[in-house]
Parts: structure tokens; C-alpha cells; sequence
């Protein structure tokens, strides 16, 4: 998957989760999931359950500590 | 392991907002406890006029408090070895929930969950409640997040 695939497919998981449009409208790397988005605590546990389920792979406690934004994301998901 | 007792003890509600009396059973998987409304408790008087019906934001806090919290208890304890020093912090994330048939004053309600999933602090039940006759009084699903630092 290209790095534009990775993030067009984390856009995707994280839209039903998003409370700032905004910050969405702006979808790039560099956008982080509470700060710009306005993602509570909950939901980001969601995204990270749904990156799991989409890539078919597990992220610990430690990875998701430093998922902030949407490189960090797409990081994590390179190295597994 | 930590016993029913002990995770009622460690609930953060007291009178009159604690809706717990009883966990019958507890494992990692579920849960099942139960909870009286005695008749005088205070929401009657106002929910309705003249005719007291349990509100379903109580039935929703019943079957939070013993599906989602005092699973969490367990499962916390459960993951630092029977200590839960700390005191529980909790937040409630989600609920949606369909209610069946009305409570009223007096009546014993048994809730029953089972863990969809507890990842990253986050617990996440599907939970119903039945009545005495053990017909559904409510289900649906209920998350909320274990330890917060609030």
C-alpha cells in the first residue's frame, strides 16, 4: 500500500470518530487525533481497535501511547 | 482474585446512587448481579407525578454500574494481581440502550453483561436486565474507560 493508500484508508476509519470538521477537512499526516480532530480518549481506543482490524495486526500498549497523529498511525502500521 | 464483596466495596457511589446489592458471579468473560429499588427512593417522586415509574437513565445506571464497573473492577484487579490500591476511577464513554418494560417501585432487577472487549483501559459490555419473571426489561451496550486520570 502507498503512503497515499495508508493515509486515504486511516481517513476512512477515523471519520465516524471525528467531532472537529475542520480539522478533517485538512486530513493529512501531520493532523493529530485529539488535538485536530477532537477525538475523545474512547473513541480513539476505536480507531486503534479498527486500524488492528483493517491491517491485521496488533498494537500494544507502548505503540499506542505514541499514536498521535496520522504519521505516527501510518508508522506504526509500516512496521508491523 | 478479587471477590464480589471486595468489588462492591471498591465502587466509587454511595446512597443515593449506588445500584448494586449483589454480584452473584464474576469472570473474566461476565458478569451478573442484581439490585433492589426500594420504594422510596428519591427519583419516584418526581418520575412521574403520581405515578412512579423507574426512569431508564437509572435502569441505564444500574446495568453500568454492575455490568461495566464492577467488571472493570475485576478485570483491573485482575491485570495487577489483586491490587487495587488506587482508588477507581471511571468515565462513562457510551450507551445505547432499548427498553422493554417498566420497573416499578420495589422490584428486584438482575443485569447480566458480557465483555465485548477491555483494550487500552477502554471496557465495552453488551448488557441486559430482566425483571423477577425474568423477562427483558432492557439490553444494548454500554463502554466506558477504567482509571482515568480526571
Amino acid at each position: 500500500m502507498t503512503e497515499k493508500e495508508l493515509i486515504e484508508t486511516i481517513k476512512k476509519i477515523v471519520k465516524p470518530y471525528v467531532q472537529r470538521e475542520e480539522g478533517f477537512k485538512e486530513f493529512s499526516k501531520e493532523t493529530e487525533f485529539i488535538k485536530d480532530l477532537e477525538i475523545n480518549s474512547a473513541n480513539l481506543v476505536d480507531v486503534i481497535l479498527d486500524v488492528e482490524d483493517e491491517f491485521d495486526i496488533e498494537i500494544d500498549n507502548d505503540s499506542m501511547e505514541g499514536m498521535r497523529s496520522v504519521g505516527d498511525a501510518i508508522e506504526i502500521v509500516k512496521k508491523k | 482474585m478479587i471477590n464480589p464483596e471486595e468489588i462492591i466495596a471498591q465502587l466509587p457511589y454511595t446512597k443515593p446512587f449506588l445500584f448494586v446489592d449483589e454480584i452473584e458471579s464474576v469472570n473474566e468473560e461476565e458478569i451478573t448481579g442484581n439490585y433492589h429499588f426500594p420504594k422510596d427512593s428519591y427519583f419516584y417522586k418526581g418520575h412521574f407525578k403520581d405515578s412512579p415509574v423507574t426512569p431508564g437513565v437509572i435502569l441505564t445506571e444500574c446495568a453500568a454500574q454492575i455490568g461495566v464497573v464492577c467488571l472493570g473492577i475485576f478485570l483491573g484487579a485482575d491485570e495487577e494481581q489483586n491490587a487495587v490500591e488506587e482508588k477507581v476511577q471511571i468515565a462513562l464513554t457510551s450507551t445505547a440502550m432499548d427498553f422493554y418494560i417498566p420497573v416499578f417501585p420495589g422490584e428486584r432487577v438482575y443485569v447480566r453483561a458480557k465483555k465485548m472487549y477491555f483494550r487500552f483501559n477502554k471496557l465495552k459490555c453488551e448488557v441486559k436486565m430482566y425483571n423477577e419473571e425474568e423477562k427483558l426489561i432492557c439490553k444494548g451496550e454500554i463502554a466506558g474507560m477504567m482509571n482515568l486520570k480526571l
